[in-house]
């Protein structure tokens, strides 16, 4: 028998628990040779801003052990170009096609999302609160939970679509915002956006990344991502969608046991833009050897033994 | 584009730490042009965690040849690889030269690895009309790899072999002295020598293009990691990996 892999995300229901995170996928198009797009649960698709974005100057990648650091600074097309040119070929794909935003001011979240919510095609939203790598908004936002709220609630009055907010794991507590972000009505949460990094060159001893600091992502930061993870699902009762080094469809069932009920693959993307959809593939693999009925089975499927010493300070 | 394992069918050391691995793929043996790339993925560990780009440096029938100079983790465990084992390959990616412009003399001009695209386009230019003419330059005199090309000479910066001096220079030297007819450059080598052919070729109003070296994120476009400076039209950046590696020089401004 083969194992359900539809999973419900607010009003969307994906065909299985893989999307590809955002800003590693592009709009879809650049990777058209090499996957086969319509196996995935969905696409969110880069970042996109009221106006074309030129992004951070050289240098913006830098590899770490196990990880990468990136300081691109949301480069974009804009939301109207996006429309015009790369909505047409997502829309031809058969997955779901969820537009993230990024914006400098809550108004500006608002154009964004009003523009996109007339156009055909878009399945729902996911909100980028976090991102380390812009001065004006981006993770002054996502490191105040006053502020996420205040955002989920006014782009929540605009659509009835399924609206993700994407929180930042550079916070103390994220389940206070994840708190937050449910209590305004948030349809699921993602986490978590990169974890602030540096790197050193000791030659010149200057910083390898022109805005110094950037955000680290891939294998390295897996154990982090589930912590949170973990940590939000005590909190909140809405969906969760990990994110954070899933490189396997081991990482990715780590990610729904500790309470996650989709994932997104992002930096594995870089090195095979097929990877979601062999993890997509090698998840359905695991759960026939395993005779689960539904992927849903797994969700929150973390066996913690009682009497289990849990730190709950940080929950 | 494609993403293939293809098996390793030798890798030869030819210089102190430079060595040329060929690997069977008739896919992209023959749809690969000159200056284009591929994105090696070296192993199947997390370290290094990214693909590598490697210029193609010649095809032979359906085997693909790629030089690199040992300078990291990733380019080591490259080096270690034996006839048999594998490697898994996106390509071909980016921008060709244009070869067939109207100029008569093709100025092959590489620097260290920069070598890495030239036997290819000297290949390609040998069923043309057109003269080809290659500067290289290196460090010392066991850095020079002159295989498969033509009309050679040398620049070293320590006088072990040819003209004492950087590879421009050399260029400079043979253009103010009117040696060639009608000529258009074609650059490959570290951004500092690019940056000077770019000054050499405006000074004496030749025509130019750059094959850029950039670390990479992804190597097809999707993770904007890459940006070069453009001097054209509405956007800041272009991406080496998509729009490059070969550009005009006028369409970029290399730092």
């Amino acid at each position: 028998m083969r194992m359900q892999t539809e999973v419900i995300i607010g009003s969307l229901k994906l065909k299985n628990p893989v999307l590809v995170a955002s800003g590693t996928f592009g709009y879809g198009d650049d990777c058209r040779d090499l996957v086969d797009a319509g196996k995935l649960g969905g696409i969110i698709t880069k970042s996109l801003s009221l106006r074309q974005r030129d992004g951070n100057p050289p240098v913006r990648i830098v590899e770490t052990a196990s990880g990468m650091l990136n300081s691109i600074g949301l480069a974009n097309i804009g939301v109207e170009k996006f429309i015009q040119e790369k909505l047409p070929y997502l829309n031809s794909l058969d997955t779901a096609v969820i537009a993230n935003i990024a914006a400098s001011s809550i108004q500006e979240y608002c154009t964004v999302l009003s523009m996109l919510e007339g156009q055909e095609g878009i399945d729902g939203y996911e909100i980028n609160v976090s991102c380390p790598n812009v001065k004006e908004g981006g993770l002054n936002f996502g490191t105040n939970s006053a502020m996420t709220a205040e955002i989920t609630r006014a782009l929540r009055k605009l659509t009835r679509k399924t609206l993700i907010i994407k929180l930042t794991p550079n916070v103390t507590h994220v389940s206070e915002f994840a708190r937050a972000v449910a209590g305004e009505g948030a349809d699921a949460i993602s986490l978590i956006n990169t974890v602030i990094g540096m790197a050193v060159d000791i030659r010149t001893r200057t910083p390898k990344l022109s805005t110094v600091t950037g955000g680290l992502s891939g294998p390295a930061i897996k154990p982090i991502a589930l912590a949170k993870v973990y940590e939000a699902a005590q909190a909140v009762k809405i969906p969760l969608i990990g994110i954070g080094g899933i490189m396997t469809a081991e990482d990715a069932i780590e990610f729904l046991l500790v309470g996650a009920s989709a994932i997104q693959v992002g930096t594995a993307n870089f090195i095979d833009p097929s990877a979601g959809v062999k993890i997509a593939e090698d998840i359905v693999r695991y759960g026939e050897q395993h005779h689960i009925a539904s992927v849903k089975e797994l969700v929150g499927g973390l066996h913690v033994v009682k009497g289990m010493s849990v730190v709950e300070s940080w929950l | 584009m494609i993403q293939t394992v293809c098996p390793v069918t030798s890798n030869l050391q030819v210089g102190p730490a430079i060595y040329v691995l060929k690997f069977h793929s008739p896919e992209i043996a023959s749809a690969v042009q000159p200056g284009q790339f591929v994105n090696v993925k070296v192993n199947d560990a997390f370290v290094p965690l990214l693909r590598r780009p490697f210029s193609v440096y010649y095809v032979e029938k359906e085997e693909v040849a790629l030089i690199f100079n040992v300078a990291g983790t990733g380019t080591d465990i490259l080096s270690k690889k034996k006839a048999g084992e594998t490697v898994d390959i996106i390509g071909p990616l980016g921008s060709a030269f244009r070869l067939d412009d109207r100029y008569e003399t093709a100025l092959l001009v590489g620097g260290g690895m920069g070598v890495a695209p030239l036997p290819m386009m000297t290949s390609k230019l040998e069923h043309s009309s057109k003269t080809v003419v290659t500067l290289l330059g290196a460090r010392s005199k066991d850095f020079i790899i002159p295989a498969y090309l033509k009309n050679i000479s040398i620049a070293t910066d320590d006088g072990s072999i040819g003209f004492h001096g950087t590879v421009v220079d050399l260029l400079r030297k043979g253009l103010s002295g009117r040696m060639y007819v009608k000529p258009k450059i074609f650059a490959c080598g570290p951004n500092p020598m690019l940056k000077s052919v770019c000054n050499v070729a405006e000074e004496f109003h030749v025509p130019c293009e750059l094959s850029l070296e950039s670390v990479m994120g992804c190597g097809i476009g999707i993770c904007q990691g890459c940006p070069v400076e453009r001097n054209d039209g509405e956007k800041k950046y272009a991406l080496v990996c998509k729009e490059g590696p070969v550009f005009d020089y006028t369409a970029i401004r290399v730092k």
